[in-house]
Order: structure tokens, then sequence, then C-alpha cells
């Protein structure tokens, strides 16, 4: 197979503790080598700035609840996107949409952005096959999917009787049956309650029906995750989300993570990776009176280490929400009278969707786009606190490279607080204005693939020590001399020189240029059947799905190019 | 003003997309770079130039420039897409799309218009000396933003879905209009001078329809409030007047509800 070598680049690799060091990068048969022969394909990187591919932790890319949101815009690919002609006869597919981008747009742009990989944030598991369908028709990117688990009647039942260990089997069979990755939770028991009209707005708020509280949801499933030893941990969107005053809620629900220690063989150190950490970390008692609790809660996160955070950045744009937290959708089109949508999973989970617009000229959106930018600045170790969108709910992920700007440059944050109608509000209501730190191109390759492939329990194969995946992203950035411009760094990281995957240029110059294979990463735990638990699950199924057993796991054929990640558990 | 005439040498063998024809996009621009500019026949990207035969002056800027086109069109959509200022005549029946999206200037249609007549308009003016087809003033597919603003007349009559999402600006259709009528309007102003046969102001949260001639079948949404004396397109008539709809949600502006009204012309 090809080799290839990059040369002159300043590589940054917070994995193989490489910080911008003048350095080249071999590769042989797809990984990462120590040296390659005098054949090797040359790419002359002077000059530029080289990392791993990136890692997004948490998107929402694929499956019934996306492609939903796709049905019900229509208008977001209104006057974008190249529909005729050119694209297609270039041998590629057609890109359309923006905030709910097709699947062949979504595998372009991520890796025009240098991505590689990503970790689709919310899978209902009787949906499993339409998520794997779609990853089979997104290009270029590996990906994996994770299950949602904080509303599902099993882990319910399991961990109310303090069953342990039926809990882990029970979800190393589900992880199995839908090819899924690690424990997705989002508003534990409040998905759940919605079915009946209600809500869990904090942690100690019960269930209807099944006498259990969000807390004891969280801490159960922490539990069982390290029981397991999952590549990742618990991944959690907690109760209250995006309600003035919920920062109490997040700090407390983070605190279940205290005392729990994880052990795996994956270099992983969390056990609770708390999503889209701004849309948790708000004060005030209504939207009057709303501003930041970033300082609070970033206080909390960097005095613990078991924790891992990722940003969910508010871009300021018209975008599409969309999660399984139903009640949260409900309430948010009680606001804008758009559009909604509404799901319920059956025993599993529920979503909604809304299409809502980040206006600059709202003072709530200019706060929260405070607020997730000082999650970021507050924070004291960047490998725990990952750049997302929360795509597309705080706004698309092609928008990552505007971020980064932010992130970098107190210029560019002040250009945009200078277009925001309540600038002086927005100022008074949060801390942005006075915070001067800058960050560093290593700072942002421990945010966007360091960080979240280390959370992931994925460092081996998605970083540039020896033997990892051949994921590269070449940058024209000159590290030495970054432009004083930060539009120029924006325009860096939104369209690669290179990008490579598994050994293969699959950018060049901002252009796709091929189309390699691609996997789907899932979690294979190999651990005895336990009998009790499968009877429990042939009775409900009999009982409550409306599907049977026998037609409800993801087919292994169906799974496209599957890359198991295993580990046993006597 | 300048003018630039457009004279058709071509028909197409579908139908033509003239999105580049308008006052913003020739200004400046000399016969031979006008004639270069795109056009699209499904996924056949054409020159204008292969249909049209151009003569006179554009101006130096879009409100300079008067655009005349000649010749049988009605194979031909888009015209004044996005225009923001200048003016259009068009000497024939068109299709669809005519002044989509504009924001300024004006435009008139000789003939009868197609569908999507001024959809997503925000301002300007477009005068159809026919008849309009479906969907005059309404908002793209999957939109909640119409009409915003400007001036849509229609001498003939119209199809149905008129000034859907509307949220502002006014359309007078001056002959019979068929169903759905401001539905989902936010905003706006509807003028219907001939019939209407139903489905007037469904899911209206605010906006005004003016109904000269008989309204079919009108909504249940609604409740005869009063009688009242308006004017309307510059003159004076008597109206029942008709609040609405009344299962929608309503705002409250100074302590008092803002409903949707439907006059109904006695």
């Amino acid at each position: 197979m090809a080799e290839l070598l990059i040369k002159n680049g300043y590589v940054f690799d917070p994995i193989s503790g490489m910080k911008g060091d003048k350095a080249d990068i071999a590769i042989k048969d797809g990984k990462i080598a120590d040296k390659v022969s005098s054949k090797a394909q040359v790419i002359d990187a002077s000059g530029k700035t080289i990392m791993a591919g990136g890692v997004d932790i948490h998107t929402h890319v694929a499956g019934p609840k996306v492609n939903l949101g796709r049905e019900m815009r229509p208008e977001d690919k209104f006057f974008r996107g190249e529909y005729r002609g050119g694209i297609v006869k270039q041998g590629r597919r057609m890109e359309m949409g923006f905030s709910i981008p097709s699947t062949w747009k979504t595998g372009y742009a991520y890796a025009r952005m240098g991505y590689t990989f990503t970790n689709e944030a919310a899978m209902p598991p009787l949906m499993a096959p339409h998520v794997h369908e779609e990853f089979r028709d997104t290009p270029i990117l590996d990906q994996a999917a994770m299950p949602v688990f904080g509303n599902n009647w099993f882990c319910f039942e399991y961990i109310k009787n303090k069953e342990l260990e039926n809990n882990a089997a029970y979800i190393a069979w589900l992880l199995k049956a839908t090819k899924g990755f690690g424990i997705k939770v989002v508003n534990p028991g409040g998905t759940e309650a919605w079915a009946w009209g209600e809500n869990c707005t904090s942690i100690h708020d019960p269930v209807p029906y099944f006498d259990i509280t969000p807390a004891e949801i969280v801490k159960g499933l922490i539990e069982a995750n390290e029981y397991l030893g999952l590549p990742h941990s618990v991944h959690i969107h907690g109760n209250n989300l995006g309600n003035p005053g919920n920062y109490k809620d997040t700090i407390d629900t983070l605190k279940l993570s205290e005392g729990i220690k994880t052990k795996n063989k994956f270099g992983r150190e969390q056990v609770l990776h708390n999503t889209h950490l701004q849309f948790h970390s708000y004060k005030g008692t209504s939207w009057a009176d709303f501003e930041s609790g970033a300082k609070e809660v970033m206080d909390y996160v960097n005095n613990n280490k078991q924790i891992t955070v990722d940003i969910g950045q508010v871009t300021l744009d018209e975008t599409t929400t969309m999660t399984a937290d139903g009640p949260f959708e409900y309430h948010l089109n009680q606001l804008n009278h758009i559009k909604w949508a509404n799901v319920d999973i059956e025993l599993e989970t529920g979503s909604g969707i809304v299409p809502y617009i980040y206006d600059k000229n709202i003072k709530v959106c200019g706060i929260q786009w405070a607020i997730g930018l000082e999650i970021a600045l507050y924070a004291k170790d960047l490998m725990r606190v990952h750049i997302t969108t929360d795509h597309p709910n705080a706004g698309p992920f092609t928008r990552y490279p505007r971020v980064i700007k932010w992130l970098m440059s107190q210029k560019a944050r002040e250009e945009t607080l200078d277009t925001m109608k309540w600038k002086s509000k927005v100022i008074a209501a949060s801390n942005i204005a006075s915070m001067d730190r800058e960050l560093g191109l290593y700072d942002i390759a421990m945010m966007t693939r360091a960080g979240p492939a280390k959370a992931l329990g994925l460092a081996d194969i998605y970083g540039l020590a020896k033997g990892a995946d051949a994921n590269v992203a070449i940058y024209d950035l000159d590290a030495n001399n970054l432009p004083s411009d930060p539009e120029l760094i924006e325009a860096a990281f939104l369209s690669t020189a290179y990008t490579i995957k598994e050994g293969v240029v699959v950018v060049k110059d901002g252009t796709i240029v091929a189309e390699p294979p691609k996997y789907t990463l899932w979690t294979k735990v190999n651990m005895p059947e336990n009998a009790q638990v499968m009877h429990d699950i042939k009775e409900k199924f009999a009982r409550n799905y409306t599907v049977n057993l026998e037609n409800y796991a993801v087919f292994d054929e169906h799974v496209h190019n599957a890359r198991a990640i295993e580990l046993d558990v006597a | 003003m300048e003018t630039i005439t457009m004279n058709l040498v071509s028909q197409p063998e579908l139908f033509l997309e003239c999105y580049s024809v308008s006052p913003d996009q020739f200004a400046g621009k000399s016969l031979a770079e006008i004639a270069t500019l795109p056009a699209h026949e499904g996924k056949i990207q054409w020159k204008l130039g292969d249909f049209f035969k151009f003569e006179g002056k554009a101006g130096e800027t879009a409100a300079d420039t008067k655009v005349v086109v000649n010749g049988n069109v009605r194979r031909m959509k888009r015209f004044g897409q996005k225009m923001s200022a200048g003016e259009i005549v068009i000497n024939s029946d068109t299709d669809m799309y005519i002044g989509g999206w504009m924001t300024g200037g004006k435009i008139t249609v000789k003939g009868n218009a197609d569908s999507f007549l001024g959809i997503g308009m925000e301002d300007g003016e477009i005068l159809v000396e026919g008849d309009a087809q479906n969907h005059v003033g309404c908002a793209y597919r999957g939109d909640w933003r119409g009409m915003k603003g400007g001036l849509i007349r229609v001498k003939g009559k119209a199809g149905n879905d008129i000034g859907t999402f509307m949220t502002g600006g006014t359309i007078i259709i001056e002959g019979d209009a068929f169903i759905h009528v401001l539905t989902h309007a936010e905003g706006g102003t509807v003028i219907i001078k001939g019939d209407a046969h139903g489905r007037v102001g469904g899911q209206m949260v605010k906006g005004d329809a003016y109904i000269f001639g008989n309204l079919l079948y009108p909504l249940p949404g609604f409740k005869k409030v009063a009688t009242v004396e308006k004017e309307v397109d510059g003159a004076t008539y008597t109206f029942d007047q008709y609040i609405g709809d009344l299962g929608e949600r309503k705002e409250k502006k100074k302590g008092e509800i803002i409903y949707g009204n439907i006059y109904l012309k006695k």
C-alpha cells in the first residue's frame, strides 16, 4: 500500500505530546509509522499546521430525528448548495442543507474542516437501523452512535431493584443489538415523564409510575458503565436544560460522579461527560434576569478530574433544534411558535424538533453565546473541555471554525459583541467582555481531537502516535506567524490544505478528491449470557414492544464496515 | 433611466429559469456581458444570449435600469428574482416565480402570470394585467416567512393559497379567488374584489382580508363583531367585520388582544 511522508509542518498532537514541533509524519499502510521508504509520496507542509483528524464527541448527524428535521424544513435547503451540473459531473453527490445537511454534505463538510470521526449523540435503540443506513451514506467519516438509556424501562427497573450486574448485562446486550458505542442519557426520567405530560426538572423529581429519581438513574448508569469498563463514560444531557437557574441542577448532576472510579483499558479518565454545558449553565430566575452561570459550573468542573464536558456553543445562526428531551422542545415551541414535531419511542425514549433562530439582536441569545465561550475560557484543562455546537442545536457544525476564531481572538469576540443590539446588557449578564484569554493552536488541538479522542477511549486510533489510523489535517496556518486578521483563522479551519483519511488524501485545497472506505465503530462486550436479563427482555418484548424480539436487532450485514471495540467482562 | 430590451429569438424545449433577468444583474454591464448571464433549463445551463437578442443599454445602477421583455415567454420563469430596484416590463404571459423574494422596484406583466407570483416578497410592486394562478405572495414551502411588504396587484383572477404565512404588505386580486387566503398569516392585507370560494384566514394570527363579492364557505373560527366603514384601495365601503381565527394563538398589545379580521362588503 502507498506510503506518504508529510514534511516540515508544525505538528500539534497532545496525545503524543507534540506542541508545534517541526516534524515529519510518516504514513504506511494507512497507519502512522516511524519511517517510510524513499519511494513515499511527499507532501510539503512547510509553513502549515498539522493535527490529527478532528474528533467530534457530540453531534446529531444521522438517524430518524435528523431526517425528520430535513423533512420538516425544506426551507433549510433554500438558495443553499449546488444542486445541478457541476458536482454531479465530478462524480460526487449534491450537497444540500445548512443546519440539517444531507448525509453527503455532512461527510464532505466535516472532511473539509479536517475531521475524520463523529459520534452521533442520540440513537433511539428501536430506530438503530435508520442510523446505520445514514452512516452508510455519509462519506469519508468514521462514525459511532450512542443509544439513549436515560429513559429506558429496563434500566429503570434494574436500577430501582439495585441489580447492577443485570443492568450492565442489559446495556451490553443493547449495544450489541443496536451496534451502539456508549451510554447516552437525555433528561433522565424527564422524557419518560413527558409521555405522561410531565417532566423531571431536578435530579430529585420522581419519575411518574417508576418510583425512581433522575439522580438514581444517572448514578446507576455510571456504575454500570464502570462495571463494564466501556471505552466512553456515561454521556449526559442532564435535567432542566435551557432554563434560567439550571446551573444548580447541573452541579447536582455533576456531583453524582463523585467517588466513582473508572477502570478501563482505553486510557479514559473521566466517569461522566456532560454534553453541551452551555445549555446547562444558566443563572437567574427568568429570561428577564437571565445571566451566565459559567463561572460556578466551571469552578466545579476544573476541580473534578472525573468529569469531561463539551461546550455546545451558540453560533448566532438560524438552526434546527432536535433532542430526545421532548418536554424541552415543547416549551421552546411555546416561545417561538414556528414548527414542532414530537415522537415517542415506546419503552426507550422520545424526541422533539423545533427550528430556532439565535438572533444576535435578542439579549438572551447574546448571553447564550457568551456562556459557551466562557466555559472554554474558564477551563484549566482543555483536554477535558471540547468544542461542539451540539450540532444542530446551538448551531451547525460548519461553524466550528468560527468558534475556534472566537476562542483564539479577543478581537473577534469584541467584533461580534459590537454587532449585538443589546451589547451592554449581554456584557452585564456575563463575564465575556473582561476575558482576555486567547487560546493557541495546541489548545485547539486538545479541544477538537486529543481531548475528545481520549474521553471516548479512542486515543489509540485517533491521534498521531505510531500505529494510529493515519487521519491527518493540514491547515494553511503558519504556527509561528499567525494572521492578525481573525477571519483568516476561521478560513483556514474551514477548508484544509489537505485532509488525509487512513493514508488517503481526501481533501486537497478545500476540494474533495477521494472517498475511501469508512468505519462504523461499536462496542462489543464479551460476557457470559445473563439468563435473568434474557428472560426479562423476552417478557418485555412480548408484552410491551410493537416489534418482535427477532426483528429488533440490527443485522450484521446492515452495519456498514463495522469495527468493533472489544472488551471482556468476566 | 436607461432601457434595455430583450427580444425572444429562440424558445426553450422545456422551461427556462430566467433568474438572471433583473435590473440588479444587468446594471453596469454591456450587452455582450448580459448575453452571457446564466439561465437553467432543467439541469442544463445556458446563456441568456442563447434565447434573447439584446438592444438598448443598461443603467449604471439597478434603480437606473428598465428591462423590457418581448416575445412569448410563457415557458420562462423567475424574472426579477431578488431584484432590489429598477423596472421590468414583460409583454407576454409568463411562467412561475415572477418577482420572487424581490426587495424593491416594479414588475409589470402584460399577460398572465403562473403560480408563486411574488413569493417571499419584501418590498416593491408587481402588477399583473391578466390572471395569476396559485400561491400569490406566499412563503416558500416549509418557511414561516411569507410576503413581508410591497404590493401585488392582479387585475384578473387568482387561484388558491394567496398570502400564506404573510406578515406584511398588500395583495389585491381584482377578480375572483379560490380557496386558502391568508392561511397562517401574521400580518398583511389581502383584498379580493370578486368572490372567494372559501377557507379565508385559516389559522390566521393577525392580518386583514377584504372580500367584495361572496365568501361561499366561511370558516367556523371567525365571529362577527361589528359593521364598519373602511377605505380600501382608494374608495370607502361598508363591511361586516369578523375576527379570528379564534382557534389560533393571539398576541396582546397594550392589554388588548389583536385578532385577524375578515371584512365582508355589505
